[in-house]
Formats: C-alpha cells, sequence, structure tokens
C-alpha cells in the first residue's frame, strides 16, 4: 500500500513539506525526517512530557500525535525557542541530565501563555505533565516562577 | 582555588536548553537502518519456532535477526563479560532457543524505516514451550543461599563475621525490637530511551553512540564478542539522559545495533521503548529481618540484620544490605546474613544507592522503633551511639562530620518543636509528622588515567573517559583542572565522554569526582614539571634555577612564589617546544595502603516533615531537610541538585515507586510511565540542603568523597518514620501506599 | 503498530458514512488514546477517521449549554461560560491527565477513552475486554485499582475519566450521529457495566460519533467540588474521585448530585443516595448515610479492599468540601 501523504509544516517559522505514511508521530517526524533532534522520546506513550511542542503556540505532546493532523500547522520545538527561561534553568540548574528539558522548556512557555498559573502550587500542577528522572522539580519551578515573577535578568 | 569552592552553572547549560546537546539515538548520520527488538512474552521455557516470513516480506524491511540466523559470535562466556558483571554466566542475546526470563531479547528486525521495523515486530511469529517459573521472592524463602563470589565481590564482601552472643544479648537486654521489611522491584527509567547509533565506519571500524555510564566498558563488551581490535571500536556518550546505574552494563540495544551493523555494513540504530526498558536489571525485591536491642540508657548491646534478595538464574548480583547498621552504631554483639534466591528474571543491577537505601530504610525505622520504647528522642538515641571509629572495623575514619550533620539539620528543620507523642501535631485537618534517620555511603574511589597539557594558544587540555550523566562532571572537572594552573575556566577544556580518551571506570557508585578529580591533580602535578623542565630549557630562562617547590602558576604564567614579577608564560614555553602541546598522561589510584588503616565513609543526616489527611490519609512531603558531610564540595550548586535530585528518590522510593510483578503471569506488569509512578512537580514541595564543613586530608588528593547517593539512603526511613509520628502507625512495606493508613 | 490509512473529514456526514462502510475505521479526534493503543498493538485500525474541527465549540441553548464533542478539554474547562456555570465540570477536566494531554483531548474522545487496567493494556495476557473469552487476568492478579462497584465475573476495569464523573452528576446528555440518524443518549445511559459483554464499554455504534453534549440549566455553580484520590499528586488515574453539586436552601439539601470514579465501569451515581439527602441538612452525619448507600453492594478483591472504605470517607468530605468550594487545592487535592 503506497500510503504516502504530502504534507506542510511550519517549523520554527521554517516551512517543510513531508511525504509521510499517516502512522508517522510528530515526534518522529520532528526527530527522523526534518533532523530536529532536540525533541525527545522518553515514554512515546504521552506519559512524561519529554515530547512537549508548541502548536499554534499550545503545548501538546509530538509522541501521540500524527503528522498528518497537523498538516498546515505552526510548531515551535526547543530548536526554534528563545526566551528568558533558557537563561533561568541554567541559572537555577533546572536540569542534570538534561533529556527532560526541552520538553519542560517548551511546556513552561505553553504554560506562561496559558495564563492559568497564578500560584507556586499552580505552577506546579500545571507543569505536572513534565516528568524530571533527575528530580530537578523544585529548581524547574524556581526557574519558572522567577520568569512569571519577570525578575529574570532577560 | 579560587574555581573548587565555586557555585559555577553547568558548563553544557546551553546546550541543554537550546536542544543542541546530543544524546545516543538524537545521531542521525546517513543512510540509517533502524532496528526494533522482539521480546519473549513468556516467562521460561523455549522457543519452537520463528516464523519471520511476514515480517520479512514487508517493503523496507532488510533483516530479521534470530537465535537461529544470528552471526557467529564468541563463544565463551568470559568474551562477553563487563566491569559490572557478577559472578556467574552473563547474558548471551539470542544464544539459543531458551527463555530466561519474560522480556528476554529473541529478535532484531532491521529495516529503512523505524516505522516499518515496529510495524514489523508486530508479525513476527513465535510458537513457545513454557515451563513452570518462580518470580516471587517472598514464595521462594527457602531457597536462600550464600551469594557466589568474583571479581564484583571486591566491592561487595559477604557481610562481617558475627561479634559477641547475638542471642543472649539480645533476650537479656531490657528493650528490644524485632521488625520486618518488604521492598517491591525498583526499575531507574532515566528518561533517556536507551539507545545506540553504530556507525560502521569500514575496514572493521566501528564508531559507536551508546548510552552508558561506561564508555570504555562499552567498547571492551563489544571487541569482545565480535572479534574487533579495540582500537577499531571508539564509543562516545558526550550526553547520557540520566542513568541511576542502567547504565553502569551494556545493554542489550548495544549489542544489536553492533551485531547489525557489522553484518550489513550499514549504520545501525537500535532504540529500547519505555517497555523494553523493563527488560534489563532492576532494584531488587528484598525481605529484611532486623533485631535490635538496647540498654536502658540506649545503648545499643545487640544488632542483626538478615536481608534476602532476588538474583536470576545466571548470575549472583549481590548488594551491600546487611552491615549497614554496624558502621553507624557500636554494639558488642552482632548478627549479620545476605543470602540470595535465584529466580525466573533478569538479573538485578545497582540501581542509585543500591543496597544502602535498602538497608537504611530498615535500619533507622528500627532505630525510630526502638526510641519510642526507651520513650527517648530518635535524634538523642543516634547521638547516644555515636561511633567516633567504625564500630564494623574498629579503624578510624578518614573523617566523619555526622554529628554536625544531625546537629545543623535539626536547627534548621526545628527538631526541638516536635512533640514526640504520635498523632499529637496538627494543622487543620491534617495530621502533622516529624521524622528523622541517618544515611551513610561508601566513599568510594577508582583507578582512572588523565591526559592533561598545555597547548600552543595556553589554554589547558584535559581528557578522561568519563561520561556525565547529569552529575555536572563536565563542570566539576574543568573547576579542579582550572585551579590546578590557575586559570580561568574558558581556558581550560575537559574532553569526557569517549572510550578514546584514557581510562575510566564507569560512572558509578559516587566516585567519579574522587576518581577522576584526584587523576587530574596528579596528572598536573607531573605536567607542572614538565612545563618547569620545558621553560628551563628557554635561553635566559628566569627560572633556570627554580624547583617545582618554588614556582605557581596564574593567568597562564609559571613564576616564582617569591618574585612575583619573575615568570614565564606558558605559551612561551609551549612556542618553545616548537608549539607542539605539552603533555602528560598519569594514573589516579585510591591509596589503598595508607587507606587500609581507615575506614572512609560519606554521612547524612534527613529530617522530614509530612502532612496526612486525617481522613484521608493522603500523605504529602510538605519539607526536608538534608545535612550532608562529603568531604570537600567542588561546586555547590552541582552538588546541591545532586542532594535533592536524591531526595526526589528518597520520596519516591518511600511514597510512589514500584514495579508490579503479576504472581501468576511471573512479568511486570505497569512496564511504563503513566503506571509506574515516579514524582511528578506537584509532589516536590520544599527541600533544603546543607553541606557540612568536612576537611578530610586522607581519603585522596581533593579531600572529596562523592554526593551521587548519600541525599537518598536516609529520605525513605525518614518519611516513615514522619508517617507513624503523625498517625502511630509503622508501614514497613515500601512504597508507602496511603490507603494503608486508612 | 500497523500502517492504516488516514482521511480527514470536511463534515460529520462525511466521517459517519465512511466509518459506516468500514468495520476496521474508527474515528480519531485528539488521538491521545487510540494512538497510544495502537501503539501497544491493542487496536490495529485499517482507517483514521480525523473529525477535528468539526462541531462549533460552545454555545448557550434555551435550557443549558451544548458543548462541542471535539474542542479540547482544556478549551471546555477553561471557558468562561463552564467556570461561571458550572465550575464543577471545570475542576473534574481540570484534576485530569497533563496540561499537554488536556490541550488535546476532546469532549468526545473523553467519554469514549478505555479502561487502564493493566491486563487489557498487555496484548500477550488474558483480558475478556480485549480479547472476549480469554479470560480475566485481573481478578486473580494486581487489582489495586480495580472496581469494587458493578463488576462482573468477566471484567472488573474501571472507567479512568474525571470528566466524565461530573458530567454524570450533572445529568448531561449526549447528542449522537449515526448512518441511521440522530439521538441523544443520557449520560447514565452511555457506558455500559461489563456483564458478559466487556468489551462493549458504551452503548454507541460502530458508526456512530458524539457530536455534542449538552448540560441542563442547573451547574450547581454555588455548591460543589470535585476530589480525586490517586497514588501521587497529579498526573495519574484517581484510585477514587467523588463530584458532588449540592442545591442548598437556608441550610437544607434541596438537591444532591454525587458520582464516583475510580471505581466501576462507569461513573457511579446512586440516585436513592440523592434522594435520602433532599430536606436534610448538610451535615457529616447525613452524608455518611449517604456514602453507606452509595457503596452499597460493594465487592472487593485482594488488592483493592481500601477503596470500599476510602470512597465513603472521600465522598463525606467531598460533600463537605461543597459546602465551601473555595477549600478546594489545585488538582482537586483535599482541603487543607
Amino acid at each position: 500500500m503506497e500510503n504516502f501523504r504530502q504534507i506542510n509544516l511550519l517549523v520554527n517559522k521554517q516551512p517543510y513539506t513531508l511525504a509521510i505514511k499517516p502512522y508517522v508521530s510528530l515526534l518522529d517526524a520532528l526527530r527522523d525526517y526534518l533532523d530536529l533532534t532536540g525533541t525527545k522520546k522518553g515514554c512515546d506513550h504521552g506519559q512524561c512530557g519529554a515530547c512537549t511542542v508548541l502548536v499554534n503556540g499550545n503545548r501538546v505532546l509530538s509522541c501521540i500525535t500524527l503528522a498528518v493532523m497537523k498538516d498546515g500547522a505552526e510548531i515551535t520545538t526547543i530548536e526554534g525557542i528563545d526566551h528568558p527561561l533558557q537563561n533561568t534553568f541554567i541559572e537555577h540548574d533546572a536540569f542534570q541530565c538534561g533529556y527532560c528539558t526541552p520538553g519542560q522548556i517548551c511546556s513552561a512557555i505553553g504554560m506562561l501563555r496559558e495564563g492559568k498559573a497564578h500560584s507556586r502550587a499552580e505552577v506546579a500542577e500545571l507543569m505536572s505533565g513534565n516528568l524530571c528522572r533527575c528530580g530537578a522539580s523544585m529548581q524547574i519551578i524556581d526557574a519558572i516562577m522567577e520568569v512569571k515573577s519577570g525578575g529574570s535578568n532577560e | 582555588m579560587t574555581q573548587i569552592g565555586k557555585a559555577i552553572s553547568r558548563l553544557e547549560g546551553w546546550q541543554k536548553v537550546t536542544g543542541s546537546a546530543k544524546y545516543a539515538g538524537d545521531y542521525n548520520v546517513p543512510d540509517l537502518l533502524y532496528g526494533y527488538v522482539v521480546n519473549s512474552t513468556i516467562t521460561k521455557g523455549h522457543i519452537i519456532s520463528i516464523d519471520t516470513s511476514d515480517a520479512l516480506a514487508l517493503p523496507g524491511v532488510i533483516k530479521v535477526f534470530t537465535h537461529q540466523n544470528r552471526p557467529g559470535l564468541a563463544w565463551f562466556d568470559i568474551m562477553y563479560t563487563d566491569m559490572d558483571a557478577p559472578p556467574g554466566t552473563v547474558f548471551k542475546p539470542l544464544h539459543d532457543n531458551e527463555i530466561k526470563y519474560n522480556g528476554q531479547p529473541v529478535a532484531l528486525i532491521v529495516a529503512e524505516r523505524f516505522e516499518i521495523a515496529r510495524e514489523a515486530s508486530a508479525l513476527i511469529k513465535i510458537k513457545y514451550e513454557e515451563m513452570h517459573f518462580e518470580t516471587r521472592l517472598d514464595r521462594n524463602i527457602e531457597k536462600g543461599r550464600n551469594a557466589k563470589k568474583g571479581l564484583a565481590t571486591a566491592l561487595k564482601p559477604p557481610p562481617p563475621k558475627p561479634k559477641g552472643d547475638f542471642s543472649l544479648a539480645y533476650d537479656e537486654s531490657p528493650f528490644k525490637v524485632a521488625t520486618e521489611y518488604r521492598h517491591s522491584t525498583e526499575h531507574h527509567n532515566p528518561m533517556e530511551l536507551f539507545a545506540t547509533t553504530t556507525v560502521y565506519e569500514g575496514d572493521g571500524k566501528l564508531t559507536i553512540y551508546d548510552k552508558t555510564q561506561g564508555t570504555i566498558n562499552s567498547q571492551i563488551y563489544v571487541a569482545n564478542i565480535f572479534g574487533l581490535h579495540f582500537k577499531d571500536v571508539r564509543v562516545l556518550a558526550p550526553f547520557v539522559g540520566g542513568g541511576f546505574g542502567s547504565g553502569l552494563r551494556p545493554q542489550y540495544q548495544l549489542f544489536f545495533s553492533v551485531m547489525a551493523a557489522l553484518e550489513l555494513k550499514r549504520n545501525v540504530r537500535v532504540t529500547l521503548d519505555r517497555k523494553q526498558m523493563y527488560s534489563f536489571g532492576h532494584r531488587p525485591q528484598v525481605i529484611q529481618k532486623l533485631r535490635f536491642a538496647a540498654e536502658t540508657n540506649g545503648k545499643l548491646t545487640a544488632l542483626s540484620h538478615l536481608a534476602l534478595s532476588e538474583t536470576s538464574q545466571f548470575e549472583d548480583y549481590a548488594e551491600l544490605v546487611a552491615e549497614w547498621s554496624h558502621k553507624l552504631y557500636p554494639a558488642n554483639n552482632t548478627l549479620f546474613s545476605y543470602k540470595l534466591v535465584p529466580l525466573d528474571l533478569y538479573t538485578p543491577i545497582d540501581m542509585r544507592a543500591p543496597g544502602g537505601s535498602t538497608a537504611l530504610h530498615a535500619i533507622e525505622c528500627t532505630m525510630d522503633e526502638l526510641a519510642y520504647q526507651l520513650k527517648m528522642d530518635p535524634l538523642e538515641l543516634r547521638l547516644k551511639n555515636y561511633a567516633e571509629i567504625d564500630p564494623s572495623t574498629d579503624k578510624p575514619f578518614t573523617s566523619k562530620a555526622l554529628k554536625d550533620c544531625y546537629l545543623k539539620a535539626a536547627e534548621k528543620f526545628g527538631w526541638n518543636e516536635r512533640n514526640p507523642e504520635p498523632g499529637s501535631m496538627t494543622h487543620g485537618n491534617k495530621l502533622i509528622g516529624y521524622g528523622m534517620a541517618t544515611g551513610i555511603w561508601d566513599a568510594y574511589q577508582f583507578p582512572a588515567r588523565v591526559e592533561i597539557g598545555v597547548n600552543a594558544e595556553g589554554k589547558l587540555l584535559v581528557n578522561n573517559a568519563t561520561t556525565d550523566i547529569g552529575t555536572g562532571t563536565l563542570t566539576v572537572m574543568t573547576q579542579i583542572a582550572a585551579d590546578q594552573f590557575g586559570l580561568s575556566l574558558d581556558e581550560v577544556t575537559f574532553g569526557y565522554g569517549d572510550s578514546k580518551k584514557p581510562f575510566s571506570m564507569f560512572q558509578g557508585g559516587s566516585a567519579m569526582t574522587a576518581s577522576t578529580g584526584s587523576a587530574i591533580v596528579i596528572a598536573a602535578n607531573v605536567l607542572k614539571k614538565k612545563l618547569l623542565d620545558k621553560a628551563k630549557e628557554i635561553t635566559n630562562s628566569p627560572l633556570k634555577d627554580a624547583e617545582l617547590k618554588d614556582v605557581m602558576f596564574t593567568h597562564g604564567r609559571m613564576y616564582l612564589k617569591n618574585q612575583v614579577e619573575v615568570y614565564v608564560m606558558l605559551t612561551d614555553i609551549v612556542q618553545a617546544n616548537k608549539g607542539k602541546t605539552i603533555k602528560t598522561t598519569n594514573l589516579g589510584a585510591p591509596h589503598m595502603f595508607d587507606l587500609r588503616k581507615y575506614s572512609k565513609m560519606t554521612h547524612s543526616a534527613a529530617f522530614v516533615e509530612v502532612e496526612i489527611d486525617k481522613d484521608l490519609k493522603t500523605i504529602t512531603v510538605t519539607r526536608a531537610v538534608t545535612a550532608v558531610a562529603a568531604g570537600k564540595i567542588i561546586n555547590p550548586k552541582t552538588a546541591t541538585s545532586q542532594i535533592t535530585g536524591s531526595m526526589v528518590w528518597g520520596i519516591s522510593k518511600a511514597l510512589y515507586e514500584e514495579t508490579i510483578l503479576d504472581e501468576n503471569l511471573g512479568k511486570y506488569m505497569n512496564m511504563n510511565l503513566g503506571e509506574y509512578h515516579i514524582p511528578v512537580h506537584a509532589d516536590i514541595k520544599q527541600l533544603e540542603v546543607i553541606f557540612v564543613e568536612e576537611k578530610d586530608e586522607l581519603i585522596n588528593e581533593l579531600g572529596v568523597k562523592g554526593v551521587g547517593e548519600i541525599g537518598l539512603v536516609a529520605i525513605p526511613a525518614a518519611i516513615a518514620n514522619a508517617i507513624f509520628h503523625a498517625t502511630g502507625k509503622r508501614i514497613n512495606n515500601l512504597p508507602i501506599h496511603f490507603d494503608e493508613l486508612l | 503498530m500497523n500502517d492504516f490509512n488516514y482521511h480527514k473529514a470536511a463534515t460529520i456526514d462525511e466521517a459517519v458514512n465512511v466509518v459506516n462502510e468500514n468495520p476496521r475505521a474508527a474515528y480519531l479526534a485528539g488521538g491521545t488514546n487510540i494512538i497510544d493503543l495502537w501503539k501497544y498493538n491493542i487496536i490495529s485500525p485499517e482507517l483514521l477517521m480525523d473529525v477535528n474541527q468539526l462541531g462549533e465549540g460552545i454555545i448557550e441553548t434555551s435550557d443549558g449549554i451544548r458543548l462541542s464533542a471535539f474542542i479540547t478539554n482544556s478549551a471546555t474547562a477553561w471557558h468562561p461560560l463552564i467556570e461561571e456555570r458550572y465550575p464543577l465540570l471545570s475542576k473534574a477536566i481540570l484534576a485530569g491527565a497533563s496540561a499537554q494531554i488536556r490541550n488535546m483531548a476532546t469532549n468526545g474522545g473523553n467519554l469514549l477513552q478505555r479502561t487502564r487496567c493493566y491486563y487489557f493494556y498487555d496484548p500477550n495476557v488474558p483480558c475478556n475486554k480485549r480479547e472476549p473469552g480469554s479470560g480475566c487476568s485481573a481478578k486473580e492478579g494486581y487489582n489495586r485499582i480495580h472496581a469494587i462497584l458493578g463488576a462482573s465475573e468477566q471484567c472488573i476495569a474501571v472507567f479512568p475519566s474525571d470528566m466524565c464523573v461530573a458530567l454524570a452528576a450533572l445529568g448531561a446528555v449526549l447528542n449522537v450521529s449515526g448512518s441511521a440518524g440522530n439521538r441523544s443518549i443520557s449520560f447514565n445511559d452511555f457506558h455500559r457495566l461489563p456483564g458478559d459483554t466487556p468489551q462493549l464499554d458504551n452503548n454507541l455504534l460502530h458508526d456512530e460519533i458524539i457530536t455534542s453534549i449538552d448540560l441542563p440549566s442547573k451547574g450547581f455553580a454555588t455548591n460543589y467540588s470535585y476530589l480525586k484520590l490517586r497514588d501521587r499528586h497529579s498526573y495519574a488515574f484517581a484510585l477514587v474521585s467523588v463530584a458532588t453539586g449540592l442545591d442548598l436552601e437556608d441550610n437544607i439539601i434541596k438537591e444532591a448530585r454525587i458520582a464516583l470514579g475510580g471505581v466501576a465501569h462507569k461513573p457511579w451515581r446512586v440516585i436513592a443516595a440523592e434522594e435520602y439527602l433532599v430536606g436534610k441538612a448538610p451535615t457529616a452525619e447525613n452524608f455518611a448515610i449517604a456514602a453507606e448507600i452509595i457503596l452499597q453492594g460493594a465487592i472487593s478483591f485482594k488488592y483493592n479492599a481500601f477503596k470500599i472504605e476510602l470512597s465513603k470517607r472521600a465522598i463525606v468530605r467531598n460533600c463537605l468540601m461543597a459546602l465551601d468550594p473555595s477549600s478546594q487545592l489545585p488538582g482537586s487535592q483535599p482541603s487543607a
């Protein structure tokens, strides 16, 4: 079955046209087809948040999204991010191995845009879809709170 | 020393926040093939047949490897062994048709695309002959036997022989407790999936990007099995997405990736999926029985700790469990035992604070029970039994600032505000519990070789094969090296994560800073002498009469201690060497001879507050303070993260994580991150770390002891003790489910 | 894992027609569960019919609100009309999954998610829900997360949704389209008990698709609470959850709604318990009696006996929390 679809993705403001089978996840499309390996595969089942990207500004899990579903969408991955959070993450040591970090940062940007977190507890709750096995939770929330409260060096 | 002791942000931080840090599965080399592993669905038995025809018929499938068509490989078990292999027979993937455990890899599909290989995996038809299996420790207690001895026994000796007459002393003591603890299986679950990208370079040469905690360990394993020259196998792991012990041994994706690359003469990547991450190595199930007895004044008289753990049918994996109480507390009568039960599961593997985190939970909860029996403050009981020399060996410690840990952490925490009566402290409809516990870990050091040199630009180049699994190794080693020559951090390049670099053991046991760090100091001293010798060769050298003890280094200069204005630029020395880098490679090794008279331990004290809902019994760890005595702290920022990260692991071990082993099916049932619960951000509240001053001039060149596991070991007991304080209930099996408090 | 075809539907009619013709076709909305199931090789669809971007959002009707089935859980939970008039629904949605998943998952899809039973998710072990007649591994297995109410010999799985617990309490009505036309299904008639057909989670026919959810005008916006008890503070399925809506007048209960999640094959509502509370004072004692009524007939297995007592306590606490909705913490944690 020759089951390829041509889709257009605007990734990090750059247009891409891909011939792809419907069963290719957005995550695998980014990593294996577009060589954007900054987005990570941690579970491939929507359970860890490492694959979080922004689709039309909303944080979603690219591992349980089919690339064909996002034909025409604007996607931002960690490679396209330029945000004060990147500095506060470094400053607060908000990662150790760094593997969950792209997902944490994309998720945090999405969360700030949603504007629904008004306290530290709410930030922690709304960031709980991003696991960190190194145990940097406290530092991650610190880094986000600094940006949220406008204390960033940027 | 201007860099050592400074809270430096991770030097690789920018790469990690921009996605440019590349992990083993991120190398999209040209013409890459993708491998997908098929795993056994039975627990024990044989493969009768494997039908791969449908899989092979799928367009894009290149090859399916099974035990029937695998290439000829090394014959002898010894060729499969690795630096962390326990005594026994190493598991050999695709060796034959025997199934030793559920999830055992039985086939590899190689295809042009990941999706195709995965699709083909569902088309492989395997017929099995199933045999009876045993996977539950608690149903096979009578099979316990001593662990076999082998190379690994050097680091994990059997527990010490009995002292005095335990039974008599226990019977005659006025205060005594007997306890039992059961721990379920845990899996490391680093966020990064195990992946290997093998680049087929031709002429028997391979470049391998592997997820490992030991590049040289993987290199040796591959070269031996596939009959390659060591120098032709280069293993790279510049970024490792967490290890926690799971990368201490080469895992099967490495074997498969290399096998396929060599057979197909192509570049091949094999990435395990999350479920497959449960098919190699785990923290074992352990059953512990303790009996402690004390005099009326709280002095311990008798200590017994019996531990029973699981291993596989083919290797004897052992941990240090039974002996820790006597490294903390003196007693004249002791009885320790550690036994293994072989089960039809894969061999366990070290997982963050192996043995110690298991044992200290039991020991420090037993101490808490004893304190309550004695009507004595739990902290006071520890201080009453404080050991100034190691009671298990009667040797002095190289350093021990545990008392400081107790006192500083207790003060910071507000321990004296604790009302000891269980259930007496409340806040709204929450019960408040305070608990404390002691931590101890061995200050390991392994041999390491370091190459260090100065180049024509005056930059310091330092090389060692170690990885940085998130511990901060790059940053810490750069700080150590910079200080040897008074340089700034950007004048130092630390090369690592590459088997081509000089020898390093795998990164584990909290040993890396002591191992590679000390080797840097040793090599730097040799380099200083070399530089001085070269400096003297310069015409009219101002240092021509100087001796090594007379010179110092800073800002790219070698100068006379007493005459700062008399100096030679390092760049000029290299210039005089025809611009060629001046370098040396040296071995750093533990001071075995001097240290044999000492006990070398890291210590900690943890104080934890829990809030427990009065009706619903939901548990929240609202704050925790850990004080650590681990010698010199090179980088307080990364070291603090090591401790807080370990504290999160302690919270997880106490309250959340467990691999569910189905008693009828002989397999794990929650092999995913949705049902294998590790803490989410909302679980983690306030964590505080104190590093107490601990000067250690004996332990090694730097006076460092390592901080990778010490933050974990005390936390589970502190939490369990806090839960008792809040509720009056002792839950001895981990993890503690809140519903057990109903 | 199998290769499948994909089609993006322009209209609901088109989607229904195509799915109707292919027994191995399935609707695809957020994808958060169906793609997960496909990757575990639990389902192998031939065609996925993408129904995203159909429907109209949230509109006011003469007697309540109509929620499109095709908008996301986030858009629903944070919609001003829902936050203001149906805060119970908002709270329940926000207690489920993670922010990212709620940004993807649709309202219709939420109703159709499959159980989280370990044995259902492992294609290599017996499971009557996955493979009718193969047996139930959970009954003799590790059944800590399983049902205490309404289970059968065939299946003891529970339905995992949080949103649906609130929809059950609110008495929602589902509007469905299929090749035979449109129909409405009251919420409590939608999900099924396992009985002898555990493979059927609900009463939708193969080609039928949920198009919208009607919320009756009564939203219990003054006295409501959603409580979720689970093994960690967030991002875990409920062991027990409770949705409560109370209508109070002069400190007397005029109407009560209580639904339980995590305990059965569907959100669990017992009308007799709600009726018992009518005319009574909102006290812990009365709520405890209601809880006893709700848990009548509960049967536990080796590892889940705690759920019975936990459910009773959760009901009482949640009803008390409903008296002061401001006491609810993020993630629907118990009040402090």
